[in-house]
């Protein structure tokens, strides 16, 4: 069963705003296709003001989808719909203390719901123009049409590349063989030859004379080099989302970092940590637990 | 653990003297049986005793027929694997539409590796299209692998029957046994089955064992290779204690073999025909008058699975659902959707699967929970107004999709 946050289940069992809103002049219908589920969102808005002064919904769904759609409701009501479609997917889930990778598009229903929503209010034609599809790197929650339209877009050939236009498959890299498929699937379709994987990364972050060393401790100096050197390799693709990570302190096997950025008040700060703490297991071959530094003197104060 | 388990089929709970028949092999009789010393002799033993009792369950012939593996699925890819490496001139494998990701996924990858697949078709009720089964068979199929019982539905398949036909075609047949062995009477003897896999946590043993039955004189090549164990079948230490459970499993399978076809079979037909009495617009999937004992599979329409197992799970009731959002995966169950069950309807089936622990109390209390629950959710849903379903729900309630 999923993790659900103690918020998406008290959503859940105690949804507000649950059913139509009486005289609603504003309604929205979307779908999605991953869970089979669907939301209708119906709102009552003040012509006067644009004030949006009830919302309901009625969806078929999953537990966070029922979570997403209370949220969201909650959220909306008392504002006027230009703020209301400044909410994202994010600050929904935000509301909701997070949700799994997996369901993070319960949260999207949420968002294009409110727009179709808005759209019928306005008299225009709401269109969707996201696509969803399977969950490849649970990492970073990334979609497979996302992976396939930057490899088409961009000629990416290897998943090293992969991971620097999208981040998948930069974490726990168990989505390899995914992406690696993707790849030959999206080349096929324009017509090339598949690639050849190499069996091993193409630029290993360890080069194999320091590998062939490794039995020799490191000293500390040694190690946080190489941490560094691991959050380095790790630093375009976080960029790219207009994020970023410093190391701000190493105890034993505890690895302080702080997210700054676009990473900062992330949604999926908490995963992109575990990505990176995966990573550094990997090439430090200890494990390590990366901690965000705003937890470190409570740490430090436990411990004296 | 407190709580009613109507998951039955997913995993079951540990029989207390299995657990009791199992312990000495953690603590006393650690040696390995193919040791020649007192350790591994009474080890060797006992491992000997409890492939008899599973060949009693099976009915098999001879007890060397049977081969101990970690689980069912290295069972049934042990099965399959074998099959295409004893007889690499046959490029095809025969296999259902509704079959468990242990023979869909291997399938699917032997796919890409050049092998033609034939998966056969179910009609609405689950039962298999019988001419496309004849039409696949020739001699350029390595193996018909064709489960016994479906996992989600409990629809048999007349397994005899299409093994007698894959015989006389001079095909290999094995069956993915898993959710059948323990459940309803076998005797491979009198069969023309080839191979059958089983899985001891599906009949109170724990997880971690498995066992392939390889009929005597079946051409065979190990899927892993290092050591005499299994007879060079099957390398590896052998799981003792696991084999040990598996046996004492297979004898009180045996012993409740009427238990299960009655008892457990009655509750479970006051749990189905109660339910979709109180709930109105659900139905149960399946061959209803060819299943096993245990399971009922019922959609509820116009809800969401998820969700109704969340409600349950808060009530202390523990099932499962063939809805995309408890797997994580994109489609709702692979099985209901080659039944052509309607989405709004695949996506709220729930299984209820028994087991003999299950009580006449916990089914009593069962039914008088699930209709306010549906209710509740149904109030929810779009797809529903005050009077029941909307009358065209297509029209009613027409979203636009990603």
């Amino acid at each position: 069963m999923w993790e659900y946050s103690d918020e998406v289940k008290e959503h859940f069992f105690n949804p507000k705003n649950a059913g139509a809103v009486d005289g609603a002049n504003a309604i929205g219908e979307v779908g999605s296709i991953s869970c089979g589920d669907a939301l209708r969102l119906t709102l009552k808005v003040d012509d006067a003001n644009d004030v949006i002064l009830d919302a309901g919904f009625q969806t078929f769904g999953c537990g966070s989808a029922i979570a997403s759609s209370s949220a969201l409701t909650e959220i909306i009501k008392g504002m006027n719909v230009d703020e209301a479609l400044k909410v994202s997917n994010n600050d929904i889930a935000e509301f909701l203390g997070g949700l799994p990778p997996e369901k993070m598009h319960c949260s999207v229903m949420g968002k294009e719901a409110l727009e179709a929503a808005v759209a019928n209010y306005r008299g225009e034609e709401w269109v969707d123009d996201h696509e969803e599809g399977e969950l490849v790197c649970k990492c970073f929650g990334i979609e497979a049409p996302m992976i396939e339209e930057q490899v088409r877009l961009n000629g990416l050939r290897t998943i090293e590349e992969v991971t620097n236009y999208t981040k998948a498959g930069g974490g726990c890299s168990t989505c390899h063989e995914k992406i690696e498929e993707i790849i030959s699937t999206v080349l096929a379709d324009l017509g090339e030859a598949a690639p050849s994987f190499d069996a091993k990364p193409s630029a290993p972050l360890v080069q194999p004379e320091a590998a062939s060393a490794a039995p020799k401790p490191m000293t500390n100096l040694q190690r946080i080099r190489r941490i560094e050197m691991v959050l380095e390799s790790m630093r375009p693709t976080l960029k790219a989302d207009g994020g970023d990570v410093e190391l701000v302190e190493v105890e034993g096997n505890t690895v302080y970092v702080n997210m700054t950025g676009a990473c900062a008040g992330c949604q999926l700060a908490a995963s992109t940590l575990g990505g990176i703490q995966q990573r550094l297991i990997e090439e430090m071959g200890e494990f390590i637990k990366v901690v965000p530094a705003s937890q470190m003197s409570a740490t430090q104060q436990a411990e004296g | 653990m407190d709580g009613i388990y109507l998951d039955n089929n997913a995993t079951t709970k540990v029989d207390p003297e299995i657990m009791a028949a199992m312990m000495p092999f953690f603590t006393e009789y650690y040696g390995n049986p193919s040791s020649i010393h007192m350790f591994g002799e009474r080890v060797g033993r006992e491992i000997k005793a409890a492939r008899k009792k599973v060949q009693a369950l099976l009915g098999a012939e001879h007890d060397s027929e049977i081969v101990f593996t970690s689980c069912g699925t290295e069972a049934d890819s042990t099965a399959i694997l074998s099959a295409l490496k004893a007889q690499p001139e046959r490029k095809e494998i025969i296999t259902s539409t509704v079959e468990h990701p242990a023979i869909l996924t291997l399938c699917e990858y032997l796919e890409k590796e050049g092998y033609t697949i034939h998966r056969i078709g179910v009609d609405k009720q689950g039962r298999l299209d019988m001419d496309a089964y004849k039409a696949a068979l020739s001699d350029k199929v390595a193996i018909v692998s064709i489960m016994w019982a479906n996992n989600e539905t409990g629809t048999l398949f007349p397994i005899e029957e299409l093994a007698e036909l894959a015989h006389a075609a001079g095909v290999m047949f094995h069956t993915d046994a898993v959710q059948v062995v323990g459940k309803l009477p076998i005797d491979l003897k009198t069969t023309k089955i080839d191979m059958l896999s089983l899985s001891g946590h599906k009949l109170h043993a724990p997880k971690g064992i498995g066992a392939l039955y390889v009929r005597r004189g079946l051409r065979f090549r190990p899927l892993l290779r290092g050591g005499h164990q299994e007879r060079g079948r099957r390398a590896g230490t052998e799981n003792a204690a696991g084999i040990v459970a598996m046996g004492k499993a297979a004898e009180l399978a045996l012993e409740h073999m009427d238990f299960e076809n009655t008892v457990i079979k009655g509750l479970r037909d006051r749990l189905e025909t109660a339910l979709v009495e109180a709930v109105p617009c659900s139905f149960v999937t399946g061959d209803v008058d060819n299943r096993l004992p245990n399971t009922a599979n019922i959609a509820f329409e116009y809800i969401e699975g998820e969700a109704i197992l969340m409600l349950l799970n808060k009530e202390g009731i523990a099932a499962s659902s063939g809805s995309a959002c408890t797997s994580g995966s994109l489609e709702p169950s692979h099985v209901m959707r080659a039944m052509e069950i309607p989405y709004t309807a695949a996506h709220g089936t729930v299984r209820f699967s028994l087991s003999r622990y299950n009580t006449p109390e916990e089914i009593e209390k069962v039914i008088a929970v699930v209709p306010g629950i549906m209710a509740r959710l149904r109030k929810m849903s779009p797809y529903w107004t005050e009077n029941g379903p909307a009358q065209e729900p297509e029209k009613e309630f027409n979203p636009v999709y990603a």
